[in-house]
């Protein structure tokens, strides 16, 4: 996993709730068997109409959106567990996604992936939303040293949570599996110790 | 004394060792995998030149991407192909057995590991696959998890996990005729909502859980994903060390009995205190159908669509009704349907196939419905065989096909046309779900039934 850098980026909205990974990365394209090339079809069933030509309703399909960041609607990633949906979303150039709700297991994978999951308040939520709409390219500023998330157009702040390890694994690149194979000679002796089926 | 919920005795009993400030180290029992979400881990275990940390614990099978049709033959499909022949040389590389095409213990996941006793009570289950919850139905920690945690799990048979919040669900009463443990949970994610249990692992309780069959009450598990919940469990009782005695993999003899003395503590104490808690009357639930793009846009089928939703805004709320085609304010009685489809880990056990083919028994599928029944493993597929249900379905124009996932989520080439309705007892309903532009209306075994014969969706409480 690469090290998580502070981003000063643009940001693109899609304030539609309940966005679940069978949007987010549809499931006939979980075949392949490698973690590269899903961005390319990243919300594809939003971007493209059935016939392959271009909505140009869809945010990710105009150019006045852009940017590292993704400000969602609540409940983002809810759904399948497919951890492809965190790899298109990284793929594609993100690095954060804000939302004032995330479902579990994507934000455990998004964690695990090096997309940094930032949760705020769904007051602040609105307010960025609203900053977006007056101006495209409002930036934003994130902090994960800090655990700060900075709407510089509006001049607003808010701290996010993150978890203790999980902030070091990301500022450091470590991944879960590096830690536990470490801990082997401590899960031999749990084995050993209980009898379990 | 602090009271310990049935949560806390397993996970406690499972803890190697806790990080400060961090999660805690959490030891694996059962890792479930198939081929869609473990290329990419048997690619990192590659890459680290790690083997297969207990590979007894770990059971393979192709599910996701296989063809309904004509097992025997090679997976017409390029992709699907090399993904399912990737799981093999996967198998064969890391020594795992593999209950792949052609074996009889194929199947989808969460149907095979509880039929073959490979899931026992207490339990920690997990696999790449968010309805892993289904094997909560016997008293298990089961979870769905990432590609990452995949590899985790292949590497140290363990996972690092924060002990999630604790919501205790009790249902009382006995379920009104024709309403299954699928309109049940249909229900239960009307009210709370996609998000109501996010965070939370929930415990199933009351006296309707405790009367359910434990195919019934895998079904309810199954879907606690669609509410956002880590997963969802039942505590274990008669009913089901009945089901688990004698089964292929489950303990023998002494072993047994010893098992059994463990299993009969795994209850959560009076007194002990959830998180969160809800209570819900059995006799208040109807036949449950689906309107909308998530399982939490659910309705009653006596009810009307209504005109907002509690759990999406406006903007939300209409696009799921543009892409259904349907309005606010409208009943679904009487809605002309095209498929219907009887699959799925949540209703595509041999108990919802006899009550599939026990309600169509003499009936005829109305002309314009393809209705498609697709059991869960080799299993359910030999044993509907054996009691003669293929034929009932057969004469009634069901067609039986060979186990997978199918059209529950259209990877192989089971689709639901653009446009067209399918009513479906699988547990997602999202846009696309099962084919681009498909409409899907999640309902139970027997209303789907009843679509098919009528052409169209009904009350079954009046057919
Ligand atoms: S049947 Fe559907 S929900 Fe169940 S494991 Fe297969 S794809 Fe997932």
């Amino acid at each position: 996993m690469e090290k998580f850098k502070n981003i000063n980026s643009t940001a693109v909205p899609m304030p539609m709730e309940n966005i679940d990974t069978d949007q987010i990365i549809p499931a006939r394209f979980l075949k392949a068997t490698t973690r590269e090339g899903f961005g390319e079809n990243l919300f594809i069933d939003w971007r493209e109409q059935s016939d392959g030509a271009k909505n140009e309703d869809f945010v990710l399909n105009n150019n006045l959106y852009q940017g590292q960041i993704l400000i969602a609607g609540r409940n983002f990633g809810c759904g399948s567990s497919r951890e492809h949906a965190a790899w298109a979303l990284y793929d594609y150039g993100f690095r954060a996604v804000v939302s004032s709700f995330f479902a579990d297991i994507f934000k455990g994978n998004a964690l695990n992936n090096g997309l940094l999951p930032i949760t705020v308040s769904p007051e602040f939520l609105n307010q960025i939303f609203k900053a977006i709409e007056t101006d495209p390219k409002a930036s934003f500023a994130i902090d994960l040293e800090k655990q700060t998330l900075i709407c510089k157009a509006i001049d607003l702040q808010t701290n996010f949570e993150i978890n203790p390890y999980k902030k070091h694994c990301l500022l450091n690149g470590l991944d879960d599996t590096d830690f536990l194979v470490s801990q082997k000679s401590k899960i031999e002796a749990f084995e050993a110790a209980h009898v379990i089926g | 004394m602090h009271k310990k919920t049935l949560f806390d005795k397993i996970w406690n009993q499972h803890v190697v060792s806790k990080i400060e400030d961090g999660p805690d180290v959490l030891y694996i029992d059962r890792h479930f995998i198939h081929e869609v979400t473990s290329p990419q881990a048997f690619d990192g275990l590659k890459k680290r030149g790690l083997s297969l940390f207990r590979k007894e614990k770990t059971i393979a099978t192709a599910d996701h991407n296989v063809p309904t049709l004509n097992q025997h033959l090679p997976i017409k499909e390029a992709q699907s192909r090399f993904q399912v022949d990737t799981l093999i040389k996967n198998c064969k590389d890391f020594g795992l057995e593999l209950y792949g095409l052609g074996h009889p213990y194929q199947g989808i996941v969460h149907v095979i590991g509880p039929e073959l006793g490979v899931t026992q009570p207490g339990m920690t289950i997990v696999c790449g696959d968010s309805h892993t919850s289904t094997h909560g139905a016997f008293g298990c920690i089961a979870f769905g998890i990432g590609t990452s945690q995949v590899e985790q799990v292949m590497a140290s048979q363990s996972l690092l996990l924060n002990k999630p919040k604790q919501m205790r669900i009790t249902i009382d009463g006995n379920l009104p005729k024709g309403v299954l443990s699928k309109d049940l949970i249909l229900y239960v994610i009307s009210k709370l909502g996609t998000g109501g249990g996010t965070g939370h692992f929930i415990e199933y309780a009351g006296s309707t859980i405790r009367n359910l069959s434990m195919e019934a009450r895998m079904t309810v598990c199954n879907m606690s994903i669609e509410m956002g919940a880590r997963g969802g469990f039942i505590a274990p009782d008669q009913t089901t060390f009945e089901y688990v005695k004698g089964r292929t993999f489950a303990p023998k003899g002494e072993s047994f009995d010893t098992a059994l003395e463990y299993w009969k503590t795994l209850y959560t104490e009076d007194a002990a205190e959830f998180d969160t808690e809800y209570h819900f009357d059995a006799a208040d639930i109807e036949p449950m159908l689906t309107y909308g793009t998530n399982p939490g846009m659910g309705i009653k089928v006596s009810n009307n669509i209504p005109s907002s939703s509690h759990e999406s805004n406006d903007a939300s709320f209409t696009k799921a009704l543009n892409y259904m085609d349907l309005q606010k304010g409208e009943s679904l009685i009487g809605k002309k349907i095209n498929h219907v489809f009887i699959g799925s880990c949540t209703n595509a056990r041999i108990e919802d196939l006899r009550i599939v083919a026990n309600y169509v028994n003499g009936k005829q599928k109305a002309d314009h419905v393809l209705a498609m029944v697709v059991p869960g493993s080799k299993i359910v597929e030999a044993q509907a065989k054996a009691e003669g249900l293929d034929k009932v379905l057969a004469a009634a124009g069901f067609e039986l096909r060979e186990p997978g996932c199918s059209a529950c989520l259209g990877m192989n080439e089971d689709k639901v046309p653009a446009g067209e309705y399918c009513v479906s007892t699988s547990n997602r309903n999202f846009e696309g779900r099962q084919g681009p532009g498909a409409r899907t209306i999640l309902a139970s075994p027997l209303t789907a039934a009843a679509a098919a014969v009528a052409g169209e969706i009904v009350d079954v409480r009046k057919m």
